[in-house]
């Protein structure tokens, strides 16, 4: 696992230190097959599509609070609104995920099991412990979330990085792709404001792909029916 | 390429990996979606993909109210001992009203068959019929309405076995992942992992894949056996056995095939005037914005080929961005 | 058959490999002099494009074997393509001889008539099983990637079933031809290169670990599978036949060794050992029959 510690200092500030204590020896990796070799850190080409540097380090030094209160507000409401999201994880749904923004300075645990969904945020890996880890540019991540991206393509551009228990990655974007979250729905807004709220949000995120240089939509978007 | 009109065009067979998959498919234009179980009964047995059964029923309803087939594959062999679980699987996919069955193991042909003699039945690329005497024995038998021949023939042989198949109708692949082996035959799976297509529906399956660093290159592994070496900047590939990297006779190669997906779309009209009635897309287990242009190009292209128009073959090269692509055995110099 | 000997036959696989057109004929002519084997099966069950050697000598070698006291069976096949493939196929069922099916196709083309079934059909479980007997089979040697737990539910009761027991066990096969793609040169301008590989090419990974062999058209493991730990369990299931998948080895020897072992003359872990001082092309495997992957070796654990 030395390795984490080679690469690990070649982003931003904020990645750096997420990285270098993960690179110290604190990494723990919970699940059944303890001893399978997994990728320690860093993608091995730059990936596309991170916030400006400047946001990153003004995001460090806020307090991780209130965005672990939203996160969680957002997570349960993802999860109300899709009851068949936890089922379709199967026997992965017991699994720790490290949904890792590799352009901020914090990465998100969550645990899906059940109807007591759990979400942590943390500053960095080093005193966690976790079964998969899936990590991207922040609106790379939320990309595949909306359906935006698919999973395979962003591998194969190696704009993703997944590690640990391939299996349980592969059940999580299955059942994210199923379950078609939308920024209202995660938002919880109501259903007479979702179609107009959905549009102005993709436009959104969409011009900020573009201005961050992110990959390109897999497909969905690009052409129109 | 301009395609002269067609009277009687292939349907677009379309892979519906999720409930929300097919619905994404049969809006993008596809005629008929194939999916199946969550359980071992199916070739795609991954984690987090496929139908309960209140999903399949669901979902049937939901193609047939606009118009789109659905094609329930239960495409494993049979586990000893265990042959109910598929059969019921049969009489649980007729019971949700599938317009037909596509099935591999012999017994289960024969299985369904005598329980639904009315029922449509298609033979799955997994029972490797490749010949005209393999497909008569499905035929005659067992009434077998449809096979999907294997992607290891040529646009000639496909002729040649489309002629000769009729009344059984053959279905081919146009695009994505592409076994080089004769399918339905290989263990390459189980031989690293112990788990194959055959026995539990999975090949390469990612509970033994794993990925490691190693001074900044990607290494990635199928049951301890290194597959692929992905340097940085390099693009990546799922580590399916039969597409990695070996030393043989003397030298590193990909032996047995480059990490290259199908994409046939150049051979659509040649395929429809041979008579095949099916095209088939790969990709049960590929997101939902993937299905949504791969199928939407490819109705676009059967639309247009029907219309006498040209066939819009760079629309497709964007989905296959960083991946070669390749007609792959449609053309004899493969072999 | 001279003597029917109880419990447990032996079958000689096909060859797989393309053995010089000597080497092949001298090799049958001392199976049949010398190797303790009740039935053995003849021809090219890999590449057509061998055919024609392998067709000059097979009734010579055929009736040498019969006289030597073996059953001789035609082995087919296993991926047939083109029409003129097709038509040997039933040119050999015309002639009389008794076939071994490698093809659904084949089994088409007998229609009912009595024959034996290899190791490269489908038959995963006992529904396929009775098919395939009520289809006209008589024995069937099952996939060699099936567990022993599968093949008790499969082998009970209908004296049908051999089982894949000594040797490189064939994996998958392909319409391109991987022994011509190493060596650069087009599949019908092949040379045959895959002479060369006696036992097949040795296929290592990336990083040096042995991984696979490949013969031609055909993927084959690298380990060497011997189900000599199994044997009383084989029998037990109900298995009445053992298949020998021939190396450039000492296949008599690898035959006593199993006989001696069927016969109850030397015990399973003897037999183990006998086998693993034979020169062999790669360690010896009982993985799948153990239900793991079938690359791991006698002793290893998953």
């Amino acid at each position: 696992m030395g390795q984490a510690r080679h690469s690990a200092a070649r982003r931003s500030d904020a990645r750096s230190r997420k990285y270098r204590k993960l690179g110290s020896g604190g990494f723990d990796v919970v699940g059944d097959k303890p001893e399978t070799p997994r990728v320690t850190d860093m993608p091995a080409s730059p990936m596309r599509g991170y916030i400006p540097t400047i946001l990153a380090k003004a995001a460090s030094i806020l307090p991780l609070l209130p965005l672990e209160l939203a996160a969680r507000r957002l997570f349960a409401n993802a999860l109300k609104a899709r009851p068949a999201f936890a089922l379709r994880l199967g026997e992965h749904a017991g699994r720790t995920f490290a949904i890792d923004p590799v352009d901020c300075p914090f990465v998100f645990l969550i645990a899906p099991e059940g109807g007591r969904a759990k979400l942590r945020v943390v500053r960095d890996l080093s005193a966690s412990a976790y079964d998969a880890r899936i990590a991207a540019p922040l609106v790379v991540l939320l990309g595949m979330i909306d359906g935006t991206y698919d999973g395979d393509a962003l591998f194969f551009s190696r704009d993703l990085v997944i590690e640990g228990d391939t299996a349980a990655v592969l059940a999580l974007r299955n059942a994210i792709e199923n379950a078609e979250f939308d920024p209202s729905l995660v938002l919880g807004l109501p259903q007479n404001v979702s179609g107009p709220f959905n549009r102005a949000t993709d436009m959104a995120l969409g011009r900020l792909r573009r201005s961050l240089d992110a990959p390109e939509p897999s497909g969905r978007k690009a052409y129109s029916p | 390429m301009i395609a002269r009109p067609f009277s009687n065009l292939p349907e677009l067979v379309c892979p519906a990996g999720t409930p929300a998959g097919l619905r994404t498919a049969v809006d993008a234009g596809a005629h008929a979606v194939y999916c199946g179980f969550r359980d071992e009964t199916n070739a795609r047995n991954f984690p987090g993909l496929n139908f309960d059964r209140a999903e399949m029923r669901e979902g049937v309803a939901y193609a047939h109210e606009r118009g789109v087939k659905v094609l329930i594959a239960l495409n494993t062999f049979m586990r000893a001992g265990a042959t109910d679980t598929w059969k019921r699987g049969v009489d649980d996919a007729v019971a949700s009203r599938a317009d037909a069955l596509i099935l591999a193991d012999a017994a289960l042909v024969a299985y369904a068959r005598e329980a639904y003699p009315k029922q449509r039945l298609h033979l799955s690329v997994q029972a490797a019929a490749a010949t005209p005497e393999a497909i008569a024995f499905y035929r005659d038998r067992f009434g077998v309405a449809r096979v999907v021949l294997p992607r290891v023939l040529t646009v000639e042989e496909i002729a040649r076995l489309t002629a000769t198949a009729a009344p059984c109708e053959t279905e081919v692949f146009v695009f994505g992942g592409l076994c080089v082996m004769a399918e339905g035959r290989c263990m390459l799976s189980s031989y690293a992992t112990g788990k194959s297509p055959n026995m539990t529906g999975v090949c390469s399956p990612p509970s033994h894949v794993t990925y490691r660093e190693e001074n900044g290159a990607m290494i990635a592994s199928v049951g301890g056996f290194t597959v692929e070496r992905f340097e940085r900047g390099e693009p990546a590939g799922y580590p399916t056995l039969c597409k990695g990297r070996f030393q043989a006779g003397g030298g590193a190669l990909h032996l047995f095939e480059d990490p290259v997906s199908l994409n046939a779309i150049d051979l659509l009209p040649r395929l429809a005037d041979i008579g095949v009635a099916a095209f088939k897309i790969e990709g049960r287990q590929r997101g939902r914005a993937y299905v949504a242009a791969v199928v939407r190009a490819f109705r676009r292209a059967i639309d247009s080929m029907a219309a006498g128009g040209r066939v819009d073959v760079d629309e497709l090269r964007a989905l296959t961005e960083g991946q070669r692509e390749t007609v792959g055995a449609y053309k004899k110099a493969w072999r | 058959m001279t003597e029917r000997r109880p419990g447990m036959n032996l079958t000689l696989g096909p060859v797989l490999f393309n053995w010089p057109v000597k080497q092949w004929v001298d090799f049958y002519a001392r199976v049949a002099d010398e190797a303790p084997v009740d039935r053995v099966c003849l021809g090219e069950v890999v590449c057509s494009k061998r055919q024609p050697f392998r067709d000059e000598v097979i009734l010579e070698t055929a009736d040498r074997l019969q006289r030597g006291g073996k059953e001789v069976v035609y082995s087919t096949l296993a991926l047939p393509t083109t029409k003129r493939e097709v038509r040997a196929i039933g040119e050999m069922i015309d002639a009389g001889f008794l076939i071994e099916a490698n093809d659904i196709a084949t089994v088409h083309l007998l229609n009912g008539r009595h024959h034996v079934v290899g190791p490269f059909l489908n038959i995963y479980n006992e529904a396929t099983l009775a098919l395939h007997l009520k289809l006209g089979a008589t024995r069937v040697c099952l996939p060699p990637e099936l567990p022993l737990a599968s093949i008790r539910l499969i082998a009970a009761g209908n004296e049908a079933v051999e089982v894949f027991a000594f040797g490189r066990a064939p994996l998958a096969l392909s319409a391109r031809c991987y022994h011509a793609r190493a060596h650069g040169v087009p599949k019908d301008a092949c040379q045959f290169v895959c002479e060369r590989d006696v036992d097949g090419m040795d296929v290592f990974t990336i990083d040096g670990k042995p991984f696979l062999s490949v013969n031609g058209v055909q993927a084959l493991g690298y380990v060497v599978t011997a189900a000599t730990r199994e044997l009383s369990a084989l029998r037990a299931a109900g298995v009445v036949s053992l298949r020998l998948s021939p190396q450039s080895c000492d296949m008599v020897k690898v035959a006593t060794i199993f006989r001696d072992l069927a016969d109850g003359h030397t015990t399973q872990e003897e037999a183990t050992e006998a086998l693993s001082v034979i020169a062999l092309p790669g360690p010896l495997s009982d993985g799948y029959l153990r239900g793991l992957p079938g690359a791991r070796l006698l002793d290893e654990v998953d």
